[in-house]
């Protein structure tokens, strides 16, 4: 028997947030232990004296210059971008970033699910598409990002048909689709083709037909399988955002913002590390969201016991 | 599949005898051959002749790959015969499969882990179009029948193995069908449990007035339940004997019953015509054999 109330539950969730933010300042004390104990100069091997630049380096320089403070970027985002008079702080301009990156790869994260779960359902459908499609879904995705990029900026801004007219955050929508749909349509072809077959016969002996079947015995079985699919496109939806913007040259979202910022690193070195961290708090919002989905669909990740 | 089965066309020649649509089942000269590994086939069935009454309860036993579940599929037209004919109240498998005139139970009860107890008899009704107010109805007399009302809302995991064979029985009754399949539905339970749930299907039964085709391996079982009892042999699959073992009404055999003469003679009888007369005397009596 598994009897959860909701207060299990709740105090469940709150165990995750603690456990996060734990997580968090473990990794600011790792950071300042390192700088405190760390050589200033990090450790190379195989230097040559009075040579720059020579030698393999295998752990980085402590210096304020490589590694500010755990606390100086903190500080850092609350005060403005530039010393230009009525600038925003740091903070509001890579939260403002993140937050177009979001809508970006959240879009970018549907396209590749609608995309990713119809080319599943083709699979499902037709034994033969199966076979001429799955080995060109596996070999898309060794096609690299960086060839992608120019290519697609390209192609799209031949597109021109009365008012609409192609815009650089269509690109990286593009981008991003094209890294989420993967793990979704191998996810979800696992998923649809999970039920076994005494689930399956007893459809047929319902004379239940292929639609039918799909809702009442596949989709439902393939949530389990589907769930880890669209963590691993969320994920692949952020990261191809990020990427494309800068390839793609996108201004706006947080991936242009980490390329503008890294220029002031030596004058200002907190300053880069500020979009960086918007990033990954963008990851985060993205699995987040993906958790939220995951807790609506639980009840179907329930699994038939035999007592 | 490589050789697919005739189907009846209006063209082919009706069987001689008139389909009788009193009878449950009639099985003529039917034949089920796998394609085998290597280009070998392997003979799941041939040469099978059976009829089952209307009303009347037959069990199906044999050892082990005898082809007890394949000739119930083949019943169930979620398999098709390399040869013969098979009638279910008069029409083809696959008529009587498409107007649900059977429900059937597996090994495994197969219910759907996300869905609730009462959702999961209810999935038949639901495919079939019933409304909603009637599905609720009859979900609500189906989970009486099974003596399930407490646990509409539970899940499955919620429930022990012969609470959850219980809801698959509910399930199968669902349609009201006239003939019930079940293969080995009680097999995976313990023995104690495995009794109890023998006798709520004689109860079901006799409310119900549905015929049965139930595949068992176990001989106690089989005579316990059965009118009659259809003994199979492997390799190739065939019928060996059929024994009549009816000891009663069907909704006055009692638990007392297995312990009773008539039961020990038909328990002997199934032994003999399974393992030969000499292997049946050597064992001891009122031993389960399976
Ligand atoms: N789908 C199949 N493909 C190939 N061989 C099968 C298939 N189903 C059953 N068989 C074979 O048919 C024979 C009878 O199987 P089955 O009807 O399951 O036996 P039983 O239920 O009596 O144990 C076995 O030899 C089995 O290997
Ligand atoms: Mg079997």
């Amino acid at each position: 028997m598994t009897t959860t109330t909701p207060a299990i539950r709740r105090a469940r969730r709150w165990r995750v947030v603690l456990w996060g933010a734990l997580g968090l300042i473990a990794l600011a004390a790792v950071w300042e232990l390192y700088k405190l104990v760390g050589p200033a100069d990090g450790w190379l091997i195989g230097a040559q004296e009075g040579v720059t630049g020579s030698g393999i380096r295998l752990l980085p320089r402590t210096s304020d210059q490589a590694m500010p403070h755990a606390w100086e970027m903190f500080t850092r985002a609350a005060e403005p971008v530039t010393r230009a008079p009525g600038a925003l702080p740091l903070g509001a301009v890579v939260l403002l970033a993140a937050l177009v990156s979001l809508g970006v790869a959240a879009l970018g994260w549907l396209v590749g699910v609608i995309v990713g779960f119809g080319l599943a359902l083709l699979m499902l459908g037709f034994r033969i598409a199966e076979r001429a499609v799955l080995p060109f879904v596996i070999l898309s995705q060794t096609v690299p990002l960086i060839a992608l990029a120019p290519l697609i900026r390209n192609w799209g801004s031949r597109l021109e048909f009365g008012a609409f007219s192609w815009e650089s955050w269509m690109s990286v929508v593009v981008i991003a689709s094209y890294l989420a749909f993967f793990p979704v349509a191998v996810g979800a072809l696992r998923g649809l083709q999970s039920p076994d077959a005494a689930h399956l016969d007893l459809m047929r002996s319902y004379a239940a037909g292929w639609w039918p079947t799909l809702f009442r015995l596949r989709l439902p079985a393939s949530v389990p399988f589907l769930i880890p699919a669209l963590r691993l496109a969320a994920a692949n939806a952020v990261v191809g955002t990020v990427v494309a913007e800068i390839s793609v040259g996108f201004t706006g979202g947080i991936g242009r913002l980490i390329l503008e910022t890294a220029v002031a690193a030596s004058s200002d070195p907190a300053k880069p590390w500020a979009p960086i961290l918007g990033a990954v708090l963008l990851g985060l919002v993205a699995a987040g969201f993906v958790a939220l989905l995951a807790a609506f669909l639980s009840p179907f990740r329930r699994q038939e016991t035999v007592a | 599949m490589s050789n697919p089965a005739p189907q009846p066309t209006a063209a082919a020649p009706e069987p001689t005898q008139v389909a009788d649509a009193t009878e449950a089942v009639v099985v003529r000269e039917v034949e089920r051959i796998f394609p085998g590994a290597k280009g070998a086939t392997v003979t799941a069935l041939t040469g099978i002749e059976l009829t089952v009454h209307g009303g009347e309860f037959v069990s199906l036993i044999g050892p082990s790959g005898c082809g007890k579940s394949t000739l119930l599929r083949l019943i169930a037209d979620l398999d098709e015969p390399t040869a013969g004919d098979i009638r279910v109240f008069g029409k083809t498998a696959r008529q009587a499969r498409v107007e649900q005139a059977y429900g059937i139970a597996f090994q495994q009860a197969g219910l759907l882990p996300w869905r609730s107890v009462a959702a999961n008899i209810e999935l038949p009704l639901q495919l079939h179009g019933m409304g909603a107010a009637d599905r609720r109805a009859r979900v609500a007399e189906l989970l009486d029948l099974v003596g399930l009302a407490d646990f509409a809302k539970h899940y499955p995991d919620q429930l022990s193995g012969g609470m959850q064979q219980r809801v698959a029985i509910a399930r199968s009754l669902a349609e009201r069908p006239r003939l019930l399949l079940m293969d080995e539905p009680f097999g995976a339970l313990d023995e104690m449990t495995r009794e109890r749930m023998q006798t709520e299907l004689l109860r079901i039964r006799a409310e119900t007035g549905a015929a049965v085709v139930f595949v068992t391996h176990s001989i106690p079982e089989a005579v316990y339940l059965s009118d009659r009892v259809v003994v199979m042999s492997p390799r190739p699959g065939r019928i060996t004997a059929e024994i009549d073992v009816r000891l009663g009404e069907a909704g006055e055999r009692g638990e007392d019953l297995r312990e009773d003469a008539a039961f020990f003679e038909g328990v002997t009888a199934v032994r003999e015509a399974l393992h030969g007369p000499a292997a049946a005397a050597a064992a001891p009596r009122g031993v389960d054999v399976r």
